[in-house]
């Protein structure tokens, strides 16, 4: 067994997945490969909202696809730095809307 | 990061790597990594191997369409993903004996496009008499491949855009990539503002203007260890970028894969991205781009008069296996009846949409 949970030439063997569940593997990979197709939105913005997401879910893998995916649709490094800070802000937002829920609960135990 | 290493060894890099006695300015050391153990274990397969699964093993050509001289290997450049090697310490330059020698096969060849290629080809001495010969030998598309820094690298090269226009030269130039960023456009005398200045020349002659019959088109190198992307959605953007930002007009953009030879070969495995960039290249291999692979329809010559394939296999220095293999000998029928020399540095061709000197193939 590998010593390390992560082994970037694992990204490679991504496919293989259907080796094991045939039908649901390729459902999965069906369903991938059309939603980054052009649409309403174009592959390229499609690029940077997974590269946020990537982030957000912090998917190494996926930050090293959806890094090399912008670099080779022409994506600038200043935009995938403002797409991290969207989702990084989404995330913090997250958390600090439960602040509301603190508050919530702290008015409502108080006297 | 890719990109920043690149930047970095483009800057360490003012030398060819022959200049440094670089061992892979060896060739055959290119050729043995190419035939390395990631191919030789079975990892990946031959190049041979794979486009035998579709019956297009041996590859042969086709009509001949493209004669493409290398007229010198001297550039004013040194860029890091330069499968020629060239920069100005390389001394390979065409004599106008070996050009007279392709002026002979020019008139006779039923190929439609000249295409000079270098270096930069403007450095070779005899450029301008080669180009005043051949342009009248009634090619129908006579390409002049400037690396654009040249119009601007000395004064006797500023009227490079009314001698292209005169001898109604299609100009294809690389421009390494667009960036809209005030950074980039304050980058002083770099070679992007530099391409930005000369490209606006070309436009100031009429040349990539819409519907202009002077064609200017752009090369796109992907500059770092990935893949070119779509090459019409990378038109779009570039036409936008360059027309907003600098008003700029081009006609087409050609995007190229770097193939894993030369100084990009050393970039490659200097930022441990070789293994991962074969991985990328042959992931991408697409059997429809095996037909119209630049090789089929193309004959290249190099400054010295041999022929080759394609202008990779002549720096890998692989000749054609023909009984013909020097220009003095030229011979259309000989030639043709040839097998294609490949290696696995093929694949940057065949990945994806393909890859040619014309752009995408697929």
């Amino acid at each position: 067994m590998a010593k390390s949970y992560y082994d970037p030439a694992d990204l490679r063997k991504f496919g293989k997945i259907t080796e094991w569940s045939e039908e649901l593997g390729n459902k999965f990979f069906d369903y991938y490969g059309k939603v980054f197709e052009e649409g309403a939105l174009s592959a390229r913005e499609k690029s940077l909202i997974a590269l946020a997401v990537a982030h957000v879910v912090k998917c190494p893998y996926c930050i090293d696809a959806y890094t090399k995916d912008g670099l080779q649709r022409g994506i600038t490094k200043e935009e995938m730095m403002e797409a991290v800070h969207a989702g990084a802000a989404i995330e913090s937002g997250a958390t600090l809307v439960h602040g509301v829920q603190m508050m919530n609960k702290y008015d409502k135990l108080s006297m | 990061m890719a990109q920043s290493i690149l930047t970095d060894i483009k800057k360490a890099a003012k030398k060819s790597l022959k200049a440094q006695k670089d061992v892979l300015a060896n060739t055959q050391m290119q050729l043995e990594i190419l035939n390395g153990e990631l191919f030789a274990d079975g990892e990946l397969p031959y190049f041979k191997d794979i486009i035998a699964e579709t019956g297009q093993f041996p590859l042969r050509p086709k009509k001949l369409e493209v004669l493409q001289i290398n007229v010198g290997y001297m550039c004013n450049q040194v860029c890091g993903h330069c499968h020629v090697d060239a920069g100005p310490d390389r001394k390979e330059i065409m004599t106008r004996e070996t050009m007279q020698q392709c002026l002979d096969v020019i008139r006779k060849t039923g190929a439609h496009t000249l295409d000079l290629t270098g270096g930069a080809p403007e450095m070779n001495p005899d450029f301008r008499w080669f180009v005043e010969e051949a342009s009248k030998a009634g090619i129908k598309d006579f390409i002049v491949r400037s690396n654009l820094t040249i119009i601007l690298a000395n004064k006797k090269y500023h009227d490079l855009p009314e001698f292209f226009k005169r001898h109604n030269v299609h100009v294809v130039s690389s421009m390494p990539h667009y960036t809209r960023g005030k950074t980039d456009k304050q980058r002083g005398d770099g070679v992007f503002d530099k391409s930005i200045k000369a490209l606006q020349m070309l436009n100031e002659v009429g040349y990539g203007i819409p519907g202009s019959d002077l064609r200017l088109d752009l090369v796109y190198n992907p500059s770092g260890a990935f893949l070119p992307s779509d090459q019409v959605a990378m038109e779009h953007d570039f036409k936008k970028a360059l027309k907003e930002d600098f008003n700029i007009d081009f006609h087409n953009l050609f995007a190229i894969t770097n193939l894993p030879i030369s100084r990009f070969l050393d970039y490659l495995i200097a930022s441990d991205n070789y293994e991962d960039y074969m991985y990328s290249l042959v992931e991408a291999y697409n059997p429809t781009a095996v037909k119209s692979v630049m090789c089929t329809n193309t004959i290249s010559i190099s400054w010295d008069g041999w022929l080759y394939d394609c202008d990779f296999n002549q720096m890998l220095d692989l000749k054609v296996a023909s009984k013909v293999k020097h220009i003095k000998d030229y011979n259309d029928e000989v030639l043709n009846n040839r097998d294609i020399i490949i290696s696995q540095h093929c694949y940057g061709c065949t990945a994806g949409a393909g890859s040619s000197c014309q752009g995408a193939v697929a």
